[in-house]
Formats: structure tokens, C-alpha cells, sequence
């Protein structure tokens, strides 16, 4: 049966192009990331990507749907590659790939696959890992390392060191975590703060390849403005009021993947709101949480549980903010 | 000994009182149809077949609101109307009985005219007055009437009646779902 | 300036109009036979009011509209009618519709035109009964019967619709820039009918000749010629009010209520030719177009087999299909041989390499391309998730029918979702469904009303029966001295006892369903048994009836047959009671075991 079509032309986009875009939109901070953890940020990003791969071809096939053609849409790739970026860089292997198996097996296919998933998968895979192995997902690797590539890899997959390396030159502390346990030390918040400026230049890596992704209409601006606005409303007035407690809004904007958040993760089309006032309650929403998790929850950071605990909201966001259909008066749900 | 005497007299009277409270208002209040029952019936085809082994639609949605019979005895409201009727009474769905009535494409009677003896059986027999016709004369369906009961080929005793499907035509024609070529994994490969 | 206003949405789709925008209209060969369908309006097809072989005139009228938003046909040229049967109709369904065949003499002659010169001293709605009789329907596509159109005057603003906002479409474009003045006196008609304080004609600013032709042209009338950005689908009537006139129109409501009515050019043009030169409807300007090697556009009379209209154009070898309309609303047609429609405005020829296939359809990503491209603010990803999901009532709820079908969500879907298909499938879902409750609520009616009626019929049998009784036994009582001896022959008395045998045996025969609520189908079973058997009985009895009358060499049974009659009526009454006996008894037998 052939199947007539009722509009005979159509732009030449796929989403396999919008997935190849937003990969190569990653390609800056990932250039960064390289430049101050190393090699072995590529190593983790070819590991995620294998992985994610070969779970979603199994997955497909379990389900009985074309391999290929769902393979080719790259959103495995795109999903393992944030998920890489939002790891530890020198975490464990074993990490990238339980993490990347429950984003794409559980979070992902079980769901019905692409388009299906209520949840981010990457952000699902990451709360996983904070959940289950909080001691490792705070070691952060620790710039301008000493190791060369080999060490590195050698690190990730054997967990050992060549002779003469020290392992606490590697295996320090995420800064957000630093400061959190400091402070609740009762140390000094301006002892605490990161030395060096490695997180903000990778943080610039990702803001480029966000607003290409703007100027591409890919990503909405709703969602990333919306939840750089509302952690900054809460960080502004608590870092005025007592300025010796609460870190500064910038450190919250440049550290722990706000900005890789904003342009990657909560413009996600398929978990986040559809609706562009949804897209600004969801992407406040989720700067709100993230804040909020960040400085007064236990975890040493909140992006992951903010972005899945305001996906929850999202049917009943697009439901009622529904733009008035034209003619219309609004507030018709 | 007093006290339990006042107690159990107050509370007494107290269920006097909200006992007539209820029964005068369960009077002044009543309400006359069942409104289950409309609803029910708004959900069957109103085929008048008997299919379901009642004399119509509405006994059927009667019973149906008392309780006493299936939601799957209606072949022409076909496995929609079983979900309907499942969604609106509260039951799960459940399909047709394999030895039952099974739900058949939508068709109207037809008269072979040059047959019909004018017998006025199937006139009687017709649940919905679809049947025109009088007593030794030839008898006529009137299509755009017909439910497609079918309870009109019994009676015929010269078996002049036959069920066509209406015809396609614009004013009836439908866009259909769109196919979506999906290529499945070939089952040979895998397994 | 005057201040324009912007619609939602909206899409730049490459234009392709430049292929057969820049030739002049071309009169289409008279071909030598023509299919002039009936269904030219919306509504119901026009019925026939020429007979196969009369001959009819250019311009005659040959059906008439039946119904309100029906359209009146006439004969697009001389010659004679040899069929009037279905034809290949130029409809997606591909259904044969009901067309008269008119084979052309060639001598073009018209029939007596009557134009009304005097429009100015008419009124509206002379104008509008004077159009209805023309066949005047929408030119832009959507066939709307165009006096239905002037019903309510006085109007604040006549818009005119020059956009032709559709891809590779340019029919409008070319005939305001050579016919200017003629649309022109059509508008000044149709303002007249209107009443209309204001006319403004809008035209995308991609055709700027069309729009310096109109202004030359409109200038004398006052008409204001309004350049509006190019944007798909300005073209469409509420997108085009609203960008001239900033009132948005909800779907449903009618732009009249608002003080605005809109009309196509081409329209406005045929309304003109109509009034002023008293030829109706039989001619349109058709653009060919698409992969072919001489896009054009030509003016071919209504019937002309689509098959020779695209001959003129020059198809390229691998075209493979045709379009009826743009790329974005048209429609495949599945039959070349159906004659030209009124709603015909372009013919689109598809080759695979002009219009790569649809990739294959993807998962939706719910990125919201659609919902930033849908002209009417929906919310284009849910709909596709309820359509696809049978789930009619929410797409209902996010108001599924505001939708205009433009394809603008189509066409941007990166996921390549044919997305207007699953719309279309949607409402005709949801109209089979409105058409099936009717039909169920209709038959309840008339369930009911039959019901009613049987316990009427009882009622008054019954007091019938009673009244006779009486009268019979008053009678009895005042004759029985004078004779005694003949009464158990008189036809009358047997006839009462028949119908008292009757009506015991339907009492028997037929327990009220209310009667019995266990044993329904029992009862309904004996009732149909009963029926059959009765059937046999009175077989039986014409057969006797037969026999005996058959006896004597055909005796007419007025004169002589009465006693014959008489046994007849005997022997039927007891092959009822035996047939009555027989019922009851099958009754009985089927209503023990159920209980």
C-alpha cells in the first residue's frame, strides 16, 4: 500500500541532523574538558557511546522494532555523551558503563524509546551513580593533571597508577563539594573556593555551543534562561544578605555543569515542556531545585534531581499552558 | 444505670430523626430515570437486534444497570462500545464470548423486489419502522432508516431479503491512518 | 501606511513560482469531449437538468444546485450531452462521482447572455440569487458557494484575497497583472452586494508587478492594494483578515460576525464576469506546473479532461504523479482522465527527482518546530499523539478542529511525521462517529415511536373488539326472533370470530417483553415461530383457497365465488387456530427449560 502523503514537500531535516548538531554543539566544551583532564575525557565519551549503542540494539531488537533506522538517529550518542560529561572524568569504566546501561535501557527503551521517555535518561543514568556510589561520583578529577594518556587510561580501567604518581593528585573533591562540607565545618567560605578556574573555562565551552544551538532554532531560549534565572533567584538575595555563607551566584552559574545543563540538558524536547510558558515554569523550576538541592540537600550536586523532579511536572504543565489557539480567548484548558 | 437509658433513648431518637430526614428526602429528591441507564443507552448502537437476547437496546442497558448481564453481548457497538461500556460502569473490558455473536461489518437490508410477496412479516418484524410497504404489495427498505438488525430475514418466507454494505461515497468516504512503513527486524535473522 | 498585524506561526517554504509566473495566460485548446462533474460545490452534487442527447448551448445551464451549499453547472462550450454517469472525479477518494459527458461541436455558441447592467440599482440580494444561478463558487479552493457568501451587509471591510501564498502556484499572480481592471469591476459588484465601508486587497510581496498592476487598477475605485510579507499561509481567509484587518477569527465563527468578508481574486473576477457580461462559471485559470517542460498558465473551460491539460505542459518522462492544488494542501489525484473542477487552481507534476519521497517517519522528539510553525497556535505534537492513539476526544479537547490543514507542521517535522494525514484521518473519525450517534439516536426515535405505537394499535384493537361485541350482541338480541336459523353463515360474524382468533393468538403468541424479563429471547424466539407459522398457515389457506376456486373452470370470484369465499375464510381460520395452537405450544416448550 502506498501511503499518500497530504504535503508534498518538506524541509530536509531529520532528526538524525538536529542529534549531529547538538553533538557537534558539544564539541568546544569537550575540547576543554580534554585540555584540563585529559585524554581520558575521550576515553570516557567512546566508552559511553559504545555502550549506549550496543544497549540500544539490543533493546530494539528485544522490542521488535528496526535497529538501524532508530540507531541512526544518534539520540543514543547524544544521551551517552552527556551522560560521559556529567560523569567524574576519571571515574571508574565500570561507572560510564552502568550509568549509560540504566540511561538507555531503563530511563530510555522501557519507556517505549525516543520520544517516549518521560524522564531524561542521561540525568536519570547520572542520579543513579549519586544515588548508589556517592563516594566515587565526588571525585572529581583534578586539573592540569601530571598523568600522561596512557596513565589515564590505565587509571580508568585498572583503577592503578604508574610508579611514582600520587592518587589524591587525581581523585579530589568536586568543588560544590568542597565548599558544602567546608561550610558545614564552619570554615571559611573564602578559603574554600576553587583555585583555579578550569570548571568556568569549560562552563564558556558549553554557553558557545548553546547559543549556536539558539542560533541554529534548535533549543529554545525559555528553557535555559528560564533556569539560569531561577537559580540566580535564590543565589543573588541569600549571597547579598550573608555574603560570608552562600557562594556567589557566579560560582553557581560556572561550577558543577550549570551551564552544560542549561544548554543540553533541560532544552531536551522530549522530557521537558513543549509550550513556551511550560518551558519557562520547567526551566525555573528546575534552576530553583537545583539550587535548593545543591546548598541545603545532602548530595554535592542537584541538576540531575532537579531536572527529574520537574520532568514529573511537565504533562501538567503542557496541559495548561497551552497557548490560546488562534481566535480564541485564553485560559480555555 | 439512667445515664445509658438517656443514652441509648438519644441515640435512638437521633437515628429516628435522620432516618426520616433520609427517607423524606430520598421522596422529594428522587429522580425519576436512572440516569446510569440513559448513559448506557447512549453507548448502544440502538440497533434493536436482540443479539443480545433482549427485546432491544433499552432492556439490555436495563440490565446492564441492574447488574444482571455482560458487557460483551452487543456484537453491532462491536469491541468500542465493550471499552465504552467497561470505562462507564467501572468493569474491565472483556471480549466477545468465541461462541457468541460475533460483531460484523455494518450493512441495510435490501428487498429483492421481483421476489417479495407483499406478506407484511418483515414490516412487522422491524424493530425501527425501516420497512415500507402494505399487504400484497412490494415491500421497500428505507435505507438511510435501516440499522442492519438483520431481524427482518427470519420472518420472509420467500427469503427475499439480502444485507449489503453501503456503498463508498464521498459523503461517507474516510481518510484512513496514515501507514507509517515500519520494516519490521526480519524474524528469520533473529530467531 | 496602513498598519498590518501578524498571524502565528508561518513558514518560508522555496516559492517556485518564477516556472509559470512568467508567461502569459494561454487559452487551453477546446477539447473534444468534456466531463463536467455535478458535485462542484460543497454540498450536494448539482442535479441534471439535460437529458443524454439534447444539445446545449455555451453557457446553458445544465444542472441545478440541490441545496443550500450546492452549485449550479452549465455547459462550458456547445455541443451534445452523450452520457450523464459516473465519471473519474478529481478527489483524493478516487470514488467516481456523477458527470456529464458534453462532446464539443466546436462552434463555441453561447447561449443568450443576460447580464445585469443595472447591478448598481440592485439589490444584495438580487445580486446573490443572480450569482447562485451563475454557479459563482470560491476559486481559491475551497469551492464555497460564493452568494452564500454576501448574505450579510453592511460589512466594515471587503478583503480581497491575492496572496497566493502556496508554493508554485502563480494562476492569481497572472491574472491580476493582465486582468486587473476586470477583478477590479468584480470587487466594485461584490462591495456593492456587501455593502463594504472598505476594500482591501492583500498580495505577497513577492509578486510585485501583480501588486503595481492592482494599484494602477484599483486606484480609480478606491481600493486600498496592501503588500503583505510573504509567508506561508497568509493566503489562507482568517490569516489574511487578520494580518489586514488584525481581527482574528476563531474557527466556527463566521468573518461576517466580525464585519469582514474575504474573497479570492480569481472570485471577485468570475463574480465580475458574471454580472457585467453574463457568463457564468465555466472557465478557470489553471497552473501547470511542477516537473514539466513548459509550466504555464492557462485558462481551460471546467470539464477538460486533466490528462490533456497536462499534455499542454509538457511532462517530464519520470514524473510519476499529479497534484491537485500546492505542494502543501493539495492532493494526489488517482485518476488523470477526471474532468477540471472549479476548485481546480493548479496542477502540480511530481518526479522523484523534483520531490524526493518522504524519508521515512521517525520517533517525535516533542521539539516544537510544529507548534512554532502552526498558523492557528495549536499544539500540532499532541494532536499527533491522540490521533495516533484513537484518542478522539482529547484531540477534540485541544480543539483538533481549529485546524486548518495548512501543512506548515508537516512540513517542518524533523521526525518527517506526515502530520496533517493523522489530523485528516482524526475528524473524519470523529464526523463517522457524529454520523453513527445520529444514526443510533434516530433509531431509538423511531424504536420508540413503534413501541408507542404497537401499544396504541392494542388499545384501540381492543376497544374496537369490544364495541363490535356489544353492537353484535345488541343485534343478535333485536333479530333473534325474526331468523334464528341463518346466523352461523353470515360473513360478518365469521370475520369477527377471525379477528377474535387472531387476537387471542397474538396475546398468546406475543408476551410483552415487560411481561417476562428472564425469558425474552423465548418469547421473541415463539414470537418469530409464531410469525412463520402464521406465514405457512396463510400460505396454506391461499393454496386452498386456490384449489377450490380452481375447480370450476375459472369462475370470477365477484358474482358467483361467495360461497367459495366463505369456505375460504373457514378453512384459513382454522389453519390459524392450528397454527395459533402450534405457537403457543413451541412457546411452552421453549419457555420450560430456560427459567
Amino acid at each position: 500500500m502506498t501511503a499518500i502523503h497530504s504535503t508534498h514537500i518538506a524541509k530536509p531535516a531529520t532528526v538524525s541532523t538536529v542529534m549531529l548538531k547538538v553533538l557537534a554543539a558539544l564539541l568546544p566544551g569537550i575540547a576543554l574538558s580534554v585540555y584540563c583532564h585529559g585524554v581520558g575525557v575521550l576515553l570516557q565519551l567512546l566508552l559511553a557511546s559504545l555502550t549506549a549503542l550496543a544497549a540500544e540494539a539490543a533493546m530494539l531488537r528485544l522490542r521488535g522494532v528496526a535497529v538501524l533506522p532508530a540507531l541512526k538517529d544518534l539520540s543514543a550518542i547524544v544521551t551517552a555523551w552527556l551522560l560521559a560529561l556529567s560523569l567524574p572524568p576519571l571515574g571508574g569504566w565500570w561507572m560510564i558503563v552502568v550509568a549509560t546501561l540504566f540511561a538507555i535501557i531503563v530511563a530510555k527503551q522501557l519507556y517505549g524509546g525516543l520520544g517516549n521517555n518521560p524522564f531524561n535518561p542521561a540525568m536519570a543514568g547520572f542520579a543513579l551513580m549519586v544515588v548508589s556510589f556517592p563516594a566515587q561520583m565526588a571525585q572529581w578529577g583534578s586539573p592540569q593533571l601530571p598523568l600522561d594518556a596512557a596513565a589515564q587510561w590505565q587509571w580508568i580501567f585498572l583503577h592503578t597508577l604508574p610508579a611514582g604518581s600520587v592518587p589524591d593528585a587525581i581523585s579530589s573533591a568536586t568543588p560544590l563539594d568542597v565548599l558544602k562540607t567546608g561550610l558545614r565545618q564552619g570554615q571559611a567560605l573564602a578559603g574554600l573556593l576553587p583555585q583555579s578556574s578550569a570548571q568556568g573555562l569549560i562552563a564558556l565551552g558549553w554557553l558557545a555551543g548553546g547559543l549556536w544551538l539558539w542560533r541554529q532554532k534548535l533549543i529554545p531560549w525559555q528553557t535555559p534562561l528560564a533556569m539560569l534565572a531561577g537559580l540566580l533567584a535564590l543565589a543573588l538575595p541569600l549571597w547579598l544578605w550573608q555574603p560570608a555563607q552562600y557562594a556567589s551566584p557566579l560560582l553557581h552559574l560556572l561550577q558543577g555543569g550549570t551551564l552544560l545543563a542549561a544548554a543540553f540538558i533541560v532544552t531536551d524536547p522530549v522530557s521537558g515542556a513543549s509550550t513556551p510558558r511550560g518551558r519557562l515554569i520547567f526551566g525555573f523550576g528546575v534552576g530553583l531545585l537545583t539550587y535548593v538541592i545543591r546548598v541545603f540537600g545532602n548530595f554535592p550536586d542537584g541538576i540531575a534531581f532537579a531536572v527529574l523532579l520537574m520532568n514529573m511536572t511537565v504533562p501538567l504543565l503542557d496541559q495548561y499552558t497551552r497557548p490560546a489557539v488562534f481566535g480564541h480567548r485564553k485560559g480555555r484548558s | 444505670m439512667s445515664q445509658l437509658l438517656i443514652a441509648v433513648a438519644l441515640m435512638l431518637l437521633l437515628a429516628l430523626l435522620l432516618g426520616a430526614i433520609l427517607g423524606y428526602a430520598s421522596v422529594r429528591f428522587s429522580v425519576k430515570a436512572d440516569p446510569l441507564l440513559d448513559k448506557i443507552d447512549a453507548i448502544l448502537p440502538q440497533t434493536q437486534c436482540g443479539q443480545c437476547n433482549h427485546p432491544g437496546c433499552r432492556p439490555y442497558a436495563e440490565a446492564l444497570a441492574a447488574g444482571s448481564d455482560d458487557i460483551n453481548k452487543c456484537p453491532p457497538g462491536g469491541e468500542d462500545g465493550i471499552r465504552k461500556l467497561a470505562e462507564l460502569l467501572g468493569v474491565e473490558f472483556k471480549p466477545f464470548g468465541a461462541d457468541a455473536p460475533q460483531p460484523k461489518a455494518k450493512a441495510v437490508a435490501l428487498i429483492d423486489e421481483a421476489t417479495c410477496i407483499g406478506c407484511t412479516l418483515c414490516i412487522q418484524a422491524c424493530p425501527v419502522d425501516a420497512i415500507l410497504g402494505a399487504a400484497r404489495q412490494m415491500h421497500t427498505v428505507i435505507a438511510s432508516e435501516c440499522t442492519g438488525c438483520e431481524l427482518c430475514l427470519a420472518p420472509c418466507p420467500v427469503d427475499c431479503i439480502r444485507m449489503i454494505p453501503p456503498g463508498s461515497e464521498l459523503t461517507n468516504w474516510q481518510w484512513r491512518y496514515p501507514t507509517i512503513p515500519i520494516r519490521n527486524v526480519s524474524s528469520g535473522a533473529t530467531r | 501606511m496602513m498598519p498590518l498585524f501578524d498571524f502565528p506561526g508561518g513558514i518560508h517554504p522555496p516559492e517556485n513560482k518564477a516556472q509559470s509566473s512568467a508567461t502569459p495566460i494561454r487559452q487551453a485548446p477546446l477539447p473534444p469531449q468534456l466531463h463536467v462533474a455535478l458535485r462542484q460545490g460543497m454540498g450536494n452534487a448539482a442535479r441534471p437538468c439535460v437529458a443524454v442527447g439534447d444539445r446545449v448551448a455555451k453557457g446553458q445551464l445544465i444542472a441545478s444546485a440541490d441545496g443550500r451549499l450546492s452549485a449550479a453547472v452549465h455547459a462550458p462550450t456547445s455541443g451534445v450531452v452523450t452520457a450523464i454517469a459516473p465519471q473519474p472525479f478529481a478527489h483524493p477518494s478516487g470514488l467516481p462521482e456523477l458527470a456529464i459527458t458534453l462532446d464539443s461541436d466546436g462552434e463555441e455558441r453561447w447561449i443568450e447572455r443576460q447580464p445585469l447592467h443595472d447591478w448598481p440599482q440592485r439589490s444584495g440580494a438580487e445580486i446573490r440569487d443572480f450569482l447562485a444561478q451563475m454557479g459563482i463558487v470560491g476559486l481559491g479552493g475551497a469551492v464555497f458557494p460564493s452568494h452564500l457568501k454576501l448574505g450579510v451587509s453592511p460589512l466594515e471591510t471587503l478583503v480581497i484575497n491575492g496572496a497566493e501564498c502556496e508554493p508554485y502556484i502563480s494562476c492569481d499572480d497572472r491574472l491580476m497583472r493582465e486582468r486587473a481592471d476586470a477583478i477590479c469591476d468584480g470587487i466594485a459588484v461584490t462591495r456593492h452586494a456587501l455593502q463594504a465601508r472598505q476594500v482591501l486587497i492583500g498580495i505577497e510581496d513577492n509578486k510585485p508587478q501583480a501588486i503595481a498592476a492592482m494599484q494602477a487598477a484599483a486606484a480609480a475605485h478606491g481600493f486600498g492594494v496592501v503588500a503583505v510579507p510573504t509567508k506561508y499561509p497568509s493566503g489562507g481567509a482568517k490569516q489574511l483578515i487578520r494580518i489586514l484587518t488584525g481581527k482574528a477569527i476563531p474557527h466556527g465563527v463566521r468573518a461576517t460576525e466580525h464585519g469582514v468578508q474575504c474573497f479570492n481574486v480569481a472570485t471577485v473576477y468570475a463574480i465580475g464576469r458574471a454580472v457585467l457580461h453574463g457568463e457564468p462559471l465555466i472557465s478557470r485559470i489553471v497552473t501547470l506546473t511542477g516537473a514539466v517542460e513548459a509550466a504555464a498558465n492557462v485558462e481551460a473551460l471546467i470539464g477538460t479532461p486533466l490528462d490533456q491539460l497536462l499534455a499542454l505542459a509538457r511532462p517530464h518522462r519520470d514524473s510519476h504523479e499529479v497534484v491537485m492544488g500546492g505542494p502543501l494542501m493539495g492532493f494526489t489525484l488517482p485518476d488523470l482522465a477526471a474532468g477540471l473542477t472549479k476548485a481546480g487552481n493548479c496542477l502540480l507534476v511530481k518526479s522523484p527527482a523534483l520531490f524526493p519521497p518522504r524519508p521515512q517517519a521517525q520517533a517525535c522528539i516533542r521539539c516544537g518546530d510544529c507548534a512554532s510553525a502552526c498558523p492557528v497556535s495549536l499544539q500540532p505534537m499532541d494532536l499527533f499523539w491522540f490521533a495516533k492513539a484513537k484518542n478522539f476526544d482529547k484531540a477534540q479537547q485541544w480543539q483538533l478542529f481549529d485546524c486548518i490543514e495548512c501543512g506548515a507542521c508537516s512540513y517542518v517535522c524533523p521526525s518527517q511525521i506526515p502530520l496533517v494525514d493523522y489530523y485528516r484521518f482524526a475528524k473524519s473519525e470523529i464526523w463517522a462517529a457524529e454520523r453513527d450517534k445520529n444514526a443510533a439516536n434516530l433509531a431509538r426515535q423511531r424504536h420508540e415511536f413503534r413501541q408507542f405505537r404497537l401499544q396504541r394499535d392494542k388499545a384501540e384493537k381492543a376497544q374496537r373488539l369490544a364495541d363490535k361485541a356489544a353492537q353484535a350482541a345488541a343485534r343478535q338480541a333485536a333479530s333473534h326472533s325474526a331468523a334464528a336459523n341463518v346466523v352461523p353463515a353470515d360473513p360478518k360474524q365469521a370475520a369477527i370470530a377471525a379477528a377474535m382468533a387472531r387476537a387471542a393468538a397474538q396475546r398468546e403468541a406475543a408476551p410483552l417483553p415487560e411481561q417476562h424479563s428472564s425469558g425474552l429471547n423465548d418469547a421473541k424466539q415463539a414470537a418469530i415461530a409464531a410469525a412463520m407459522a402464521r406465514a405457512a398457515a396463510r400460505k396454506a389457506a391461499a393454496d386452498q383457497a386456490k384449489a377450490a376456486s380452481g375447480q370450476p373452470p375459472a369462475p370470477p370470484p365477484t358474482s358467483s365465488g361467495l360461497d367459495d369465499a366463505k369456505q375460504a375464510a373457514i378453512a384459513a381460520a382454522m389453519a390459524r387456530a392450528a397454527a395459533r395452537k402450534a405457537a403457543a405450544d413451541d412457546a411452552r416448550a421453549n419457555q420450560q427449560p430456560d427459567p
